[in-house]
């Protein structure tokens, strides 16, 4: 798998780049900056433009192209929580229940699998590891109809089962395959220091090489948090009952009863909607770079 | 990251070195297997899990399956169904245009902004994440949903638009035009492939452009000698991965149209298209051989690029 080993070897120098030495004269650079800044602000308006229509009158929304509200609005926040069949926070706490076990069970079972495959040897393991990497481009939709009848046949259906229990089946091979890089990456000498001092392969697993696999955990979990915070299809196929909707079947709803009259509630729901995934991002984006350059992880 | 891994080896020497004369030990064989399975697990259950469905979606292709009544073997007239299927033909070349165009221009500018990011510039940080924050956001309902009212009748775009005195069409109900408001949100989430990119031309040494400078090469040929064929397999990694997910498009197409894959069917989605047949139509056994069939196509397309790529791509082992 060439096309998966090449954009690896970014990993091999992890840390940062030192920032290169400034390269062309003042008017360049400054010339470089502008469009830069250029591209940013047309790449970030919709944006700031959707949080800021959160705070205008809803007749106010479309008659100003102006990112600051003339007429501050708080009420939309008020009156987009409570426009559908339950309080907004009702979908958030959905989701969050998804998301969380999403998260438990991907860092779990894909961490046990990288470990089997990164540091251990047992007959078959080549071959489970290619297999692995063909699920990579797997496209899931192939699966979809027999597994949407399995779970339907063990009377999963409005349930987050669906949702959450193929996470901790070690399915997203994209979090393998980072986590048997970051741990190839550890020195052999571990496992054997570990093993003479009487810790069994599980004991070393676990007090040995996950602690000191944090930051891939990390990117693991906040590459989790993001998908299944976004993730639309599964709940569409999964959950009828209005009452367990996640936040994007919730919101799907707003549009659908509401779209046409109360923009300004619905853009407030909507940046409630991606504020976490937001604060996220800020929050670990060293985490989520080193993800992207590694794994190719989107 | 480095600083752990440091640490790590340094308990390791300071734990290794009584060890150092005595035999080696260690688990038997035996055991050594039996817990690489038992760590494997709850992957083997994983792989269960996606192996069965694989061949029974397979079976399924051939089948009536509508998830009520049992499924008949009707041989291919699944597939030849499909190609007399107006609206399949017409999700295929939504999805084919979507692909197609919004692949190239992403990585071209994904490319472009990692070439001018990596020229030394205080503030890349700055830059690499504004420009990537959009591509966690495209996938969401939330986004989709703004974009519909950005390009609305009188949206920003058309507001925009109006200042120079154009009349902007009716973006998201005209099947004309609705396709392109979701190609230039493709567009927007240029960040993820652009991260790669960058990763990428750091990894190309510097004195590779002195030696090609002191040489008196331009600028356009140290890009084209040097740049372009050590980034190359990181060009051929990103235009796979953008292929094979921009193909599998769903929600933006859903969110757009409501679901319907309109106006006119000019959204649908061959995943769309797929959904409706099998959870709304309850065609179960046509929608698999649809999912057959796209998995075929990934699979033309990819070792199509595989072929290709022993002529462009540059792989320096």
């Amino acid at each position: 798998m060439a096309l998966l080993e090449l954009p690896v070897k970014n990993k091999q120098k992890k840390e940062e780049a030192p920032e290169d030495a400034l390269t062309g004269t003042p008017g360049t650079r400054f010339s470089r900056h502008l469009i830069l800044c250029l591209v940013g602000l047309v790449m970030l308006y919709p944006l700031l433009w959707l949080i800021s229509s959160s705070f205008k009158p809803s007749n106010d929304i479309f008659r100003q192209l102006g990112l600051w509200p003339e007429n501050w609005d708080f009420s939309n926040y008020e009156q987009g929580w409570n426009a559908l069949n339950q309080p907004f926070h009702v979908y958030l706490i959905n989701s969050l229940i998804v998301v969380v076990f999403s998260i438990i069970g991907n860092i779990f079972s894909c961490a046990l699998a990288a470990y089997a495959f990164a540091r251990m040897e047992f007959t078959g393991r080549k071959l489970f590891f290619a297999l692995m990497l063909g699920t990579l481009m797997l496209p899931g939709h192939v699966l979809l109809v027999p597994q949407y009848i399995i779970f339907s046949q063990l009377g999963w259906l409005d349930t987050y089962l669906p949702l959450i229990v193929p996470n901790f089946m070690a399915t997203n091979a994209f979090f393998i395959f980072l986590m048997v890089q970051f741990m190839k990456a550890l020195p052999k000498e571990l496992d054997d220091a570990a093993q003479i001092d009487g810790c069994g392969p599980f004991r070393t697993f676990l007090r040995v090489i996950m602690p000191l696999c944090i930051p891939a955990m990390a990117t693991t979990a906040i590459f989790t948090f993001i998908s299944t915070w976004n993730e639309f299809f599964g709940p569409l196929l999964y959950i009828q009952n209005q009452d367990l909707y996640t936040v994007p079947l919730a919101l799907r709803a707003f549009m659908d009863s509401e779209g046409q009259s109360m923009w300004g509630p619905m853009f407030a729901m909507s940046v409630v909607s991606i504020a976490p995934i937001i604060g996220f991002f800020i929050a670990g984006q060293k985490y989520l770079i080193n993800g992207i350059a590694t794994a190719g992880l989107k | 990251m480095s600083v752990l891994t440091k640490q790590a080896s340094g308990a390791a020497a300071a734990l290794a070195a009584p060890a150092r004369g005595t035999p080696k030990r260690g688990p038997s064989r035996r055991t050594n297997q039996r817990s690489g399975y038992l760590f494997l697990l709850p992957w083997f259950l994983g792989m269960l899990f996606t192996i069965i469905p694989f061949f029974a979606s397979l079976y399924l292709a051939f089948t009536d399956y509508n998830l009520f009544t049992e499924p008949n073997f009707v041989g291919l007239a699944n597939f030849q169904a499909m190609f007399e299927d107006p609206r399949l033909l017409q999700s295929l070349k939504v999805t084919f245009i979507y692909t197609f165009v919004s692949v190239p221009i992403s990585l071209g500018i994904a490319l472009l902004v990692a070439l001018v990011l990596n020229r030394g510039l205080s503030g890349l940080s700055i830059y690499r994440s504004v420009y990537y924050l959009p591509s966690l956001l495209g996938g969401s309902v939330a986004i989709v949903m703004l974009w519909r009212y950005i390009f609305g009748n009188d949206g920003i775009v058309n507001g925009f638009l109006g200042w120079f005195g154009i009349q902007g069409p009716a973006w998201v109900t005209d099947p004309e035009f609705a396709l392109s408001t979701l190609l230039v949100l493709n567009v927007w989430t240029f960040g993820s492939p652009m991260v790669i990119f960058l990763a990428g031309l750091r990894q190309v040494p510097t004195m590779y452009y002195e030696a090609a400078s002191i040489d008196g090469a331009s600028k356009w040929r140290q890009f084209r000698a040097i740049t372009l064929p050590l980034i190359s397999p990181i060009i051929f990694f990103n235009l796979i991965m953008q292929l094979i997910g921009s193909f599998q498009t769903f929600t933006q197409g859903y969110v757009m149209s409501g679901g319907t894959g309109g106006p006119a069917d000019s959204t649908l989605f061959y995943n769309l298209y797929l959904y409706q047949k099998g959870f709304t139509e309850f065609e179960m056994g046509y929608a698999s051989a649809m999912a057959w069939l796209l998995l075929m196509i990934i699979a033309i397309f990819t070792a199509i690029n595989f072929i290709a790529s022993k002529f462009w791509v540059f792989y320096d082992n």
